[in-house]
């Protein structure tokens, strides 16, 4: 039974308290491109991906890779929603901690049913690409998730994926960018020019849908239709609002990087109700 | 001791030539082995497999970091994935990969380099692999290996794709000589002794344990017995080796094709200076880069050929007590 928008909507509000809940306990991590990014990662876990918490290693699983690695909080945080063992929920909040868990960046040592440990830009598409071939290979149906952040993709390795994906017609492969168009620095226009970011993934032979990274019914229409797409991998173009959820915090360049203080974690909290 | 027989060159293939064969037969006993490579396969030698699996070859153009992120997501769901190209590229272009998708979560990936050292020859320094090793033993969990010659080298890649976890196994461009038999036997982590000796240690790899059994004949001839240990395995270092030869010789000098700043010779020095402390010296390329030339002119004017290893023998026995 697929998941009803309201009930994946509520889950959302669920992961965003936890996001800023165990960045506030950290004192320190990302909570900006976490936020942006929960509608995609919530319809994944919970709707789109054929994947059982209680089985992550059945080698038919569909494969999610965070290559922003620093967004971190919200993968744990829809992990431990979704109840994978080695992600446990009342844990959350030892976010960063020496011993947890729950390393600054994904860490497969600590947490096994990572599907790759991420954290150093630009690297997660290429290993999406080598899954996407090994399920070819095994002639087998699942299928390979991977999140880029706009400011990510301005790492050259990006752009060699970005290359060998079509010519090699990995059509189990999707790549989902997190435009939130703000990297550390700054909004990424200011930064590095990245426009028309559509069209050049499409002008690399990618199926390119461009979309609302917040709408479940856009995204959720997105995969379907990436699924249908035959002969080339799938690019979706998600435009998000980095911080969304969090007034104060979004389009704010400073929560890229900076945990709310307790103050700010209360009002946060009084908003995400 | 042995008897002494003098060691005679007959050169073999390159050990690239052994890694590309010995590849086709690890693809035909387990499907599960896919290659990888940057537009260099015709040199690599992974066109032997390419031509007999074109399925389980995968060309992803001139883009090494992306090669080794592909192989390390085809080794993450489950495949014996292989990625080759130059020594000097792999690593150095894929080195910030190597670490984080392989090294540090224990990734199952081969990683093969191909004309290594500076036995390319004519093309000079910017295809030259001469700190490779160094960089290969800095990353923690990595196997390290740079066999002599055919039969070691197939035998050793055999051993890595048995192996769980990354690896790297170097080797070279030109034909090298022959040191083993077909059938002798290799094991990761453990040094094979070539000749036994009392007076002092040539520890080498890749093609300067032909230059080391050379050396030892030249030392024989003046009263002077040298052991030759071929240390294949850089990382993990086989230190019982080390330690015997550091008591029972005391005496050792450590040969290979690769800068003495990081390679074999930093990693044996250590091993003694924790086992048996003993005057050591280092042959291999110091602090340069080296120029076009052909192999033979380069190892010789860069003081990597039989006559700088019994140099270095005869000195290090001038510095016992």
């Amino acid at each position: 039974m697929p998941k009803t928008i309201e009930e994946l909507q509520s889950i959302a509000l669920r992961i965003r308290r936890e996001i800023v809940t165990m960045i506030g306990a950290a004192k320190s991590g990302h909570p900006g491109g976490s936020l942006s990014a929960v509608e995609i990662l919530v319809e994944l876990y919970f709707n789109h991906m054929h994947i059982d918490p209680q089985n992550p290693t059945d080698p038919d699983r569909d494969r999610f890779i965070l290559s922003k690695g620093h967004a971190a909080p919200v993968l744990y945080a829809v992990m431990a929603e979704a109840g994978y063992r080695d992600t446990p929920k009342n844990e959350l909040n030892t976010l960063r901690k020496l011993g947890s868990v729950y390393q600054g960046h994904p860490d497969k040592r600590f947490i096994p049913s990572l599907e790759a440990s991420t954290g150093s830009l630009g690297e997660g598409l290429s290993m999406a690409l080598g899954m996407g071939f090994a399920a070819r290979l095994d002639k087998r149906s699942w299928r390979t998730y991977v999140m880029l952040g706009d400011g990510e993709i301005q790492e050259g390795q990006i752009w060699e994926a970005a290359m060998a994906g079509p010519f090699h017609k990995l059509d189990n492969v999707v790549a989902i960018v997190d435009s939130n168009r703000i990297q550390l620095d700054g909004f990424v226009k200011d930064i590095m020019a990245e426009e028309p970011l559509a069209d050049k993934w499409r002008a690399f032979g990618w199926h390119t849908i461009e979309l609302d990274g917040h709408d479940f019914a856009a995204i959720r229409a997105a995969f379907e239709e990436a699924e249908r797409t035959k002969g080339k991998p799938t690019c979706l173009v998600a435009h998000t609002i980095k911080g969304k959820g969090v007034s104060f915090m979004e389009n704010n360049p400073k929560f890229h990087g900076t945990a709310p203080t307790p103050d700010e974690l209360k009002l946060a909290l009084q908003e995400l109700q | 001791m042995t008897a002494k027989t003098k060691f005679a060159i007959k050169l073999g293939p390159a050990t690239r030539e052994a890694f590309g064969r010995v590849l086709v037969e690890l693809g035909r006993e387990n499907p599960d082995v896919v290659v990888c490579d940057a537009d260099l396969s015709k040199s690599t030698m992974t066109t032997y497999f390419a031509h007999e699996f074109p399925d389980r070859f995968v060309s992803l153009g001139i883009a090494e970091a992306n090669m080794v992120g592909v192989g390390a997501g085809l080794a993450l769901a489950g495949k014996i994935a292989f990625v080759s190209s130059f020594s000097v590229f792999v690593m150095n272009k894929g080195f910030e990969q190597l670490r984080v998708c392989a090294a540090y979560p224990n990734v199952n990936l081969k990683v093969v380099g191909t004309h290594s050292g500076i036995s390319i020859g004519e093309d000079g320094p910017s295809q030259m692999s001469v700190e490779e090793i160094g960089l290969a033993c800095s990353l923690p969990g990595f196997v390290v290996i740079a066999p002599a010659d055919e039969a070691s080298t197939k035998a050793l890649v055999r051993a890595a794709a048995s192996h769980f976890g990354p690896v790297f196994i170097r080797t070279g461009r030109p034909k090298a000589p022959l040191v083993y038999g077909a059938d002798r036997k290799f094991e990761i982590g453990k040094a094979e002794q070539l000749t036994d000796g009392a007076d002092v240690t040539i520890v080498a790899n890749g093609l300067l344990v032909a230059q080391a059994l050379l050396a030892a004949d030249t030392l024989d001839a003046e009263g002077i017995s040298a052991r030759v240990i071929d240390m294949h395995t850089v990382k993990p270092l086989d230190r019982e080796a080390i330690a015997r030869a550091a008591k029972e010789t005391k005496a050792i000098v450590v040969a290979e094709e690769h800068l003495v700043d990081g390679g074999l010779g930093v990693r044996v020095a250590q091993a003694v200076a924790e086992s048996a402390p003993c005057p050591m010296e280092f042959v291999g390329i110091r602090d340069t880069y080296a120029e076009s030339g052909q192999p033979e002119e380069l190892m010789d004017k860069y003081g990597l050929v039989a006559r700088d290893v019994a140099a270095a023998a005869r000195k290090v026995i001038g510095r016992k007590n």
